[in-house]
């Protein structure tokens, strides 16, 4: 809990005050050692002060850490890379880092291009894939916490629901895509649909556990002060089951994600799905792993906003 | 120097308390008798698991039984109320509000439709003066030390202006330093205040040394009160001068010898 201080203090020490100019470590400390010999204790003080020998060492193992922290990730994405590479001179039809680095530059210099409904820019595809996890997901959300909040809290309609959805859980989004067809009679809709039954699963079911698992001192002292239902839900059980609803919503976005790309292979349309699907119809390979990269670091992306979202909301 | 006692502010006749386990009834409390006065401070004392809190919690009505009346100010208790006010073992304060904060949900539950906002933060502000807080008040539970929490709980009961301050082993989790410390705390707010209060403890000091009653527990099943002492040492009362004092002492060992020889605890 303390780290950021130490941080700070840490960066202090080795950075000279204003107007000085910097010594290195080994000539001050001879410094201190003539000091020491001729002038006595008062001329040491500040330049000990200054120095600070109880920090300094622990300087180099921090930044020692840091970078190791740094290299190791880089290593093993220059490894990835390595035997990418190896398998892509294999084998002559996979391309190799670098033409899909070249084919990459191309693409992105130009991320928002229409030429017709079947050939729009990258960031065109993004975009829509988006627009439909977000629709889709906010639909599951809106649906998906306040039944949670309900199961949670009676016992009955627990009991009722839990077969249904320890049925429907583990079935594949996709099989829900001819569903969401019959129904809403267009491809969109049911793409849509499909991110709406993915991610409402652990919505639901994390918001029950958190309900559920609202430590009985909290409502006992809602019993004793007899609050109001609402003044319950508003000051004890939204703020104790908020993490755990953060931690269903984290979860959702990942799987909503995940399956978006499914989605719109069969479905179609202008999406990052779809673009897979067109490039390999087009034998652009390259493309295709692009896109692999693209969804990997848009689902990173939205991953870590939620996690900086739920981090905010910790109590504890 | 109490104020116009009443003989029977918290009056139970011949309660009882069955719970329903798996298996079959379990009579936890039965034929218990007791009034408290108004500004009275009763302690109830007895070994784990004698239904010592079982009492306490119907006090509070967080638990109901059909078996006797309970009557508190003349009125039957049938459910909580903030008229009973409650300080738990483990404090619960809610951890995302600040100190100011969790008595500020008591306080506007009690005088939120008589008062305007600016008056109930300082009824809130008041309650945290009165156990020395004023400092912590925008500080959150994880903050502050476990005695500094069980004080916020304090307050947050005291704010409420309850009939009866009803204590749940509060001092039960502290280290001894720091109970002792809240023990003289309690007993000056309690002589401030003109509070009635039960408290619930195994601490057979802390019962002396508080307690005007203390409520001696038999064991259970079918607990019920075996013994009530009347502890009448001055007030106030100052530990250090009570230690040796041959009438503590007495007191001392009358709660001793009722729980270690009358109701010598079956083998644990």
């Amino acid at each position: 809990m303390n780290s950021p201080v130490i941080a700070t203090a840490m960066l202090d020490v080795p950075q000279p005050s204003v107007g000085e100019t910097p010594v290195k470590p080994a000539q001050e400390i001879t410094i201190v050692a003539k000091a020491e010999a001729t002038a006595g204790k008062a001329v040491i003080r500040p330049i000990a002060a200054r120095l600070n020998p109880r920090l300094r060492p622990r300087l180099t193992p921090r930044l020692h850490g840091a970078l190791l922290q740094m290299l190791l990730p880089l290593l093993g994405l220059a490894a990835f890379i390595g035997v990418w590479s190896l398998i892509a001179q294999a084998s002559p039809n996979l391309p190799g880092p670098a033409r899909t680095w070249d084919s990459a530059m191309e693409l992105f210099s130009r991320p928002f291009y229409r030429n017709g409904p079947n050939d729009q820019g990258i960031g065109w595809n993004i975009l829509n894939s988006l627009q439909r996890v977000g629709v889709g997901f906010g639909l599951a959300a809106l649906t998906g916490i306040p039944l949670g909040f309900l199961i949670g809290r009676f016992k009955w309609l627990n009991d009722m629901t839990a077969p249904i959805v320890s049925l429907l859980r583990p079935v594949s989004p996709l099989a829900w895509l001819p569903i969401g067809l019959l129904v809403f009679k267009a491809a969109n809709p049911a793409a849509i649909w499909v991110i709406f039954v993915s991610s409402i699963w652990p919505m639901i079911i994390n918001t029950a556990v958190g309900v559920r698992q609202v430590p009985q001192d909290y409502l006992n002292v809602a019993k004793v002060l007899s609050l109001s239902e609402w003044k319950v839900f508003t000051r004890i059980l939204f703020p104790a089951v908020l993490p755990f609803m953060l931690t269903g919503v984290r979860l959702s976005i990942g799987t909503a994600w995940l399956v978006i790309v499914a989605a719109e292979m069969l479905t179609g349309g202008v999406g990052i799905g779809f673009w897979v699907w067109d490039e390999w119809n087009n034998l652009n390979v390259e493309h295709i792993i692009i896109a692999i990269f693209v969804v990997g670091i848009v689902g990173l992306l939205l991953e870590q906003t939620l996690m900086l979202i739920a981090r905010r909301f910790e109590y504890r | 120097m109490r104020v116009s006692p009443m003989m029977k502010y918290v009056q139970l006749e011949n309660v009882g308390m069955t719970f329903s386990t798996r298996n079959g009834m379990f009579p936890a409390l039965s034929g218990i008798n007791l009034a408290v006065e108004r500004g009275e401070f009763v302690s109830i004392i007895g070994h784990s698991g004698c239904g010592k809190s079982t009492l306490l919690n119907l006090v509070a009505g967080l638990l109901e039984t059909g078996e006797g009346v309970l009557l508190c100010a003349g009125r039957e208790i049938s459910g909580p109320g903030p008229d009973r006010a409650m300080v738990f073992q483990n404090h619960s304060l809610l951890p995302w509000l600040t100190c100011l904060g969790n008595v500020y949900l008591a306080v506007e539950r009690v005088f939120g439709d008589r008062e305007g906002k600016a008056q109930l933060k300082e009824r809130a502000r008041a309650a945290l003066a009165l156990v020395h807080l004023s400092d912590a008040v925008d500080k959150h539970p994880h903050e502050i030390s476990g005695g500094m929490k069980q004080r916020v709980g304090i307050a947050r009961a005291l704010s409420m202006q309850p009939k009866v301050l009803l204590l749940d082993e509060p001092f039960g989790a502290l280290d001894a330093l720091t109970r002792a410390h809240l023990q003289d705390e309690l007993m000056r707010i309690v002589a401030e205040t003109g509070s009635t209060v039960m408290m619930v403890t195994h601490d057979v000091d802390e019962a002396v040394l508080l307690s005007d009653r203390i409520v001696m527990m038999t064991n259970g099943p079918a607990a019920t009160i075996g013994e009530i002492v009347r502890v009448e040492l001055p007030r106030p009362r100052d530990r250090l001068k009570l230690a040796d004092a041959p009438a503590y002492v007495e007191y001392r060992r009358q709660v001793l010898e009722f729980l270690y020889q009358k109701q010598m605890r079956p083998a644990a």
